[in-house]
């Protein structure tokens, strides 16, 4: 239905080839008056600062806001050298409660990782059947799991739990894990992944070469498709990481929480108890860390997924 | 040995050289008859792992939901033996539109998307734009510090900004008080912008990077013919590049338009903190608070489904909308 008109992901070096192209048309501008030229470059850049200052500011208040105390949080002047207390925020993270911070670090790390890995590799198994297999109904099948697309996934979430009460799993790891295993969108991802980075002929040469079609897809297909295999996994991995409403409706035992709902309940105490500020402050910091590192490395991963999403 | 190509080869016009010269050796010795029923094998194994968390995480509970929806509460006659559960057909339907909570949910998300669609897919237009021109400098700084927000789980990037709202905690309301202004980030008309910058500081930048990608897909011969033929900047921006990436302009709608309609985080923790928000300020909230703060699970499936089905609706709409742009282009 679309896939003619999407970029051949193998090909994702969008901002090399980009500055490539643009070497030519760098001459346009000149041909203009000087002054002019200045003026909109300043325009151009200065637009795009305000904007990355917008989106870098709240995250440079949460860095300074972690290595505060209590006091100076609330007095609201985070960005002086006062009341310096990272050290003190971290190992009251560390030992409030029983050390339930890093439980519940340990936990998103469960549930995202396990649940990013198990869902990549099943959406990769389905995108490759759809892709390089034939069989009666396949239009219509994936026209299901487009249709699960389309389904907004917290208006599914309390329907998850309503189905989690009647069959007594509410309240466990399961009633969290099994949801994030599917993903139609990562199946969507998976087929154009697997049209862009597995050659038939590859496959052919297996199978002449006596594998089954289960070893074909092992140890051929899923090797060739490893890259866009790490972009459905970090797409999951970030999207569960940051699900909140789901555990918010499925768990009430403390030791079962994910960050985000452990954030949540202290957040809920500090308007009552204002101690709770510096370990909510500090303990979002450090729930951020990875997924920014994440997203930092692995630039090359997301952009070729938004761009296999989106260029159709 | 005797190898056995298995799939339908000969039907597949092969790429140039060793591949197919393989083939066509391999091919006389093929068993005609147990191609097709291997790799209906094969695909039937490989998509079953998905199609079963589908049914059992998606099919099923929206199947439970239409059918819990169709009961109602009762309590039993004296009520002495606490409720029972009784078939309402429609009713929990009847009453969820019916009440002007839910209603009113709708008409803040319509405040809400009225607000938020145009400065955010404007905003993030602009902003690729601003990127695609040649003059524009450290375009990876850029992109990256645009999207960075969006690495942020949804709870802590609202954490982040309601404590940014909090006069006494916010550098920015003592700034602005400073500066004279007197905001309230909590008021009754402060609400809805409150809700909408923090949404709009979580997607600006993903939608940037979607639409700043389509942008280099544009075929670069086109640009400079229209700069040869003397267009500037601004030509060649709303003349040529636009149209061009319509496809993925509809495609950000779309999702935005899904994502208005599960707003629920956000506006939760604005209204745990002495904000103007109710509980069931939003139709998600509204599912919500039927569910776990009046127990009433008819109400809450009912609430959902709607929810489904409008969002269902809507998108097929743009869909529709969309695919029909398209063709006429």
């Amino acid at each position: 239905m679309t896939t003619p008109l999407i970029v051949d992901p193998a090909d994702q070096r969008a901002p090399g080839t980009g500055r490539a192209g643009r070497g030519g048309r760098a001459t346009v501008p000149a041909g203009r008056p000087g002054g002019n030229r200045w003026l909109s470059r300043g325009a151009v850049n200065g637009l795009l600062a305000i904007a990355a200052a917008y989106t870098l500011f709240p995250l440079v208040w949460l860095v300074t806001a972690a290595t505060k105390d209590a006091g100076n949080i609330l007095g609201g002047n985070v960005f002086s050298f006062e009341g310096f207390d990272l050290g003190h925020n971290l190992s009251t993270l560390a030992s409030y409660d029983g050390g339930i911070y890093f439980r519940w670090y340990g936990n998103s790390l469960i549930y995202a990782g396990l649940g990013a890995l198990g869902c990549s590799l099943v959406s990769v198994a389905a995108g490759y059947a759809f892709d390089k297999y034939r069989f009666r109904g396949k239009e219509k099948l994936f026209a299901v799991v487009l249709l699960g697309v389309l389904l907004p996934s917290t208006a599914l979430s309390l329907p998850l739990y309503l189905l989690a009460v009647k069959t007594h799993t509410v309240n466990t790891y399961w009633s969290v894990l099994i949801p994030v295993l599917v993903n139609p969108f990562g199946v969507y991802l998976s087929r154009i992944f697997s049209a862009g980075y597995i050659p038939d002929e590859a496959l052919e040469a297996a199978r002449i070469d006596g594998a089954g079609e289960m070893r074909v897809f092992w140890s051929i297909g899923l090797r060739m498709v490893m890259p866009g295999f790490v972009t459905v996994f970090l797409f999951q991995f970030t999207a569960i990481w940051n699900n909140f409403f789901l555990p918010l409706v499925m768990l009430s035992d403390k030791n079962l929480y994910p960050l985000s709902l452990g954030l949540y309940n202290w957040h809920s105490n500090a308007n009552a108890t204002p101690d709770f500020y510096p370990m909510v402050v500090s303990g979002s910091l450090l729930a951020v860390l990875p997924l920014i590192v994440a997203f930092i490395t692995l630039q090359r991963h997301w952009k070729a997924g938004l761009t296999a999403g989106s260029v159709k | 040995m005797s190898t056995d190509t298995g799939t339908d080869t000969t039907s597949t016009t092969g790429g140039p050289g060793a591949p197919t010269a393989a083939r066509g050796a391999a091919g006389p010795r093929r068993p005609a008859r147990r191609g097709p029923q291997r790799t209906g094998l094969a695909a039937g194994l490989l998509l079953t792992p998905f199609f079963a968390l589908f049914t059992v995480a998606m099919l099923i509970p929206v199947g439970y939901a239409i059918w819990l929806s169709l009961f109602t509460q009762k309590l039993s006659g004296l009520g002495f033996e606490g409720p029972r559960n009784v078939f309402d057909g429609l009713g929990n339907y009847v009453d969820t539109l019916g009440d002007s909570a839910f209603r009113h949910g709708f008409w803040v998300l319509g405040g809400y998307v009225l607000f938020y669609i145009p400065i955010m897919v404007g905003g993030a237009l602009a902003l690729a734009l601003l990127l695609d021109t040649a003059i524009a400098r450290a375009r990876r700084f850029f992109q990256l510090a645009l999207f960075l927000p969006h690495a942020i789980p949804g709870l802590i990037a609202a954490l982040i900004w309601v404590y940014l709202y909090t006069p006494g905690l916010s550098p920015v309301v003592s700034a602005m008080h400073s500066g004279g202004i007197g905001l309230d980030f909590f008021s009754a008309n402060g609400a809805l912008p409150s809700v909408v910058n923090i949404a709009l500081w979580e997607w600006l930048g993903y939608n940037v990077v979607i639409f700043y990608a389509s942008l280099q897909a544009v075929d670069r011969s086109l640009l400079e013919a229209a700069a040869v033929d003397g267009a500037g900047n601004w030509r060649l921006a709303f003349g040529i590049k636009l149209p061009l990436i319509r496809a993925s302009v509809f495609l950000v709608l779309l999702f935005t338009i899904i994502g208005s309609l599960q707003l629920f985080t956000e506006p939760l923790l604005l209204s745990n903190t002495g904000s103007s928000i109710t509980s069931a300020w939003t139709p998600n909230m509204y599912a919500y608070s039927e569910a776990f703060q009046l127990n009433d699970y008819g109400r809450a499936a009912a609430a959902s489904v709607l929810i489904a089905l409008i969002a269902a609706v809507l998108s097929f709409g743009v869909t529709r909308i969309a695919n029909r742009k398209g063709a006429r282009a």
